[in-house]
């Protein structure tokens, strides 16, 4: 198992490399980072919305029932809601949810090119197939998934405010008063670290699952499952690592 | 002139060349042929770069493709275009840009040079008009056309096809080997064709390799083919009933007639 895992790290680092080795045309990467970014950020709003919307609502309901009848003031709802979402919430479950989306997409493609010979015409062409495949892909992921996770954010706050003041269980103001309440601009600088290290993560992650992918349509289904266990392994570990050492004391 | 030295290559335990040695020559078709299995796409993948031979060498005008440094290669992969068996067109590209990659990849030409050298590929395989098209909305033979045309579009110095025929019916299998026949005499490319489709073999075989478990064990021209006594050959070549019922049938009218019928001279 040991083997197994220094073989695939030792070949994921080369890969990378590779990947970000010099362009051989800024301009067609260029316009291939473009695309990845409108397949990535527009293509992913309407599933992060959905999600980000009822992860609010759902995080003030629950928080809105445990505070009833205690003497924490009701404007904690909002307080709780707004740092649930910007330190954890947005950015850990909108990357789970993206590895899912966005990474068995690219571990699909990227793998699909290698069955249909897509990717040996490239490099018969003379292309450095590593980077113009996964480059344009991992900059377009780290620029849009951050913006991703902060729309995330806000919409879940926007979710909460709608499931605890349309009923009437808490009045406006007060969720409001609550979103302004103890906030620290540190944990929005939380938020993007977990975001451009899990946006890294996942998308590494599947484009290394595609590029070696052999055999058949089996084959190219598990490495697209397997670029999303990975990830989202790799994803929860990260959040931990990242927690003790921009939390811990 | 391509070079092959002594090439042998295993996969594990399993030898699959066992030491080929042969040339391919300029401005003719080489055509490496021979029963599934025998080790012609590995050998086609390893004239390609795609696989490195367990040894021997592979020279491109003199020079070892195993020797050559990254710059060297690099300047050598612009001078090769290959068809694939599956065409390998991008499917999200249209007929046009799947053309146009390798050129704005490697060249510095305006748009306007591009487009006017798309046109001209298109034309000399006789797909005018097919630009805005995707590689679903051709059919096989046409896929095989653009691919050809993407493999030329760069002026290569050396062109790969791998079963070029594949899944093609027998008319339009003879279209694609006259175009690659064409463009290899105009251009005066190296061409080498992978292939099993005994048409190509009588029509455009200027230069046959036939590989039986991973040996080379015959090497000859179309002419060549008639008059040999190489069983293996004669195996491969007649492999079909039927096709050994009309050599049997043009014998007894005498060879002469027979090597007519077959195209030999």
């Amino acid at each position: 198992m040991l083997k197994n895992f220094a073989f695939h790290f030792g070949r994921y680092l080369e890969l990378l490399g590779d990947a970000f080795s010099r362009p051989e045309r800024v301009s067609v990467y260029w316009r291939e980072t473009l695309r990845q970014m409108d397949d990535i950020g527009i293509g992913s709003l309407i599933i992060v919305g959905i999600i980000a919307i009822f992860m609010g609502a759902v995080a003030a309901v629950q928080f809105a029932y445990q505070l009833s009848g205690q003497l924490v003031p009701n404007y904690y709802i909002g307080y709780i809601v707004r740092d649930l979402a910007i330190i954890e919430s947005a950015p850990t479950i909108t990357c789970l949810v993206l590895a899912g989306k966005v990474g068995s997409n690219m571990a699909s493609e990227i793998g699909g090119m290698r069955q249909k010979e897509h990717i040996d015409a490239m490099e018969i062409m003379g292309v450095n197939t590593a980077a113009f495949l996964i480059q344009p892909k991992i900059i377009a992921a780290l620029f849009m998934i951050p913006l991703l996770v902060a729309i995330a954010a806000a919409v879940a706050i926007a979710g909460g405010y709608l499931a605890v003041v349309l009923p009437g269980t808490i009045p406006s103001a007060a969720y409001i008063k609550g979103l302004q309440t103890f906030f620290v601009p540190y944990n929005v600088f939380i938020m993007f670290v977990k975001a451009f290290i899990f946006a890294f993560l996942l998308t590494s992650v599947s484009c290394y699952k595609g590029y070696y992918v052999t055999g058949g349509s089996v084959e190219l289904g598990a490495a697209s499952t397997q670029a999303v266990v990975v990830s989202d392994i790799l994803i929860l570990l990260a959040d931990f690592f990242i927690a003790i050492l921009l939390t811990g004391d | 002139m391509i070079r092959v030295v002594d090439v042998k290559k295993s996969f594990g335990d399993t030898e699959v060349l066992k030491g080929i040695t042969t040339d391919f020559e300029p401005g003719k078709c080489n055509l490496i042929i021979g029963l599934s299995g025998a080790g012609k796409s590995v050998l086609l993948k390893m004239l390609v770069g795609l696989f490195k031979p367990t040894s021997g060498s592979i020279l491109y005008d003199d020079h070892k493709f195993s020797e050559m440094n990254d710059a060297e290669i690099k300047d050598l992969r612009k001078q090769v275009g290959m068809l694939f068996q599956g065409s390998a067109l991008f499917d999200s590209m249209t007929v046009e840009e799947n053309i146009l990659f390798p050129l704005e990849m490697f060249t510095r030409n305006t748009p306007a040079e591009n487009k006017d050298r798309v046109n001209n590929v298109l034309e000399r395989v006789n797909l005018q008009g097919s630009n805005q098209k995707y590689p679903s909305e051709v059919s096989g033979g046409m896929q095989k056309r653009v691919g050809i045309a993407r493999a030329i579009v760069l002026d290569p110095k050396y062109l790969f096809c791998d079963e070029p025929n594949s899944g093609l019916d027998p008319k339009t299998s003879i279209v694609i080997d006259e175009l690659i026949q064409s463009i290899t005499y105009d251009n005066n490319i190296t061409t080498v064709i992978n292939t099993h489709d005994m048409n190509s073999v009588m029509e455009i075989g200027d230069n046959i390799n036939l590989l039986s478990q991973g040996k080379l064990v015959w090497k000859g021209n179309k002419s060549e083919v008639l008059n040999t006594d190489n069983e293996l050959l004669e195996n491969f070549i007649f492999a079909s009933p039927f096709l050994g019922r009309l050599r049997d049938a043009a014998m007894a009218n005498g060879r002469a007639s027979m090597e007519r019928a077959m195209g030999g001279e």
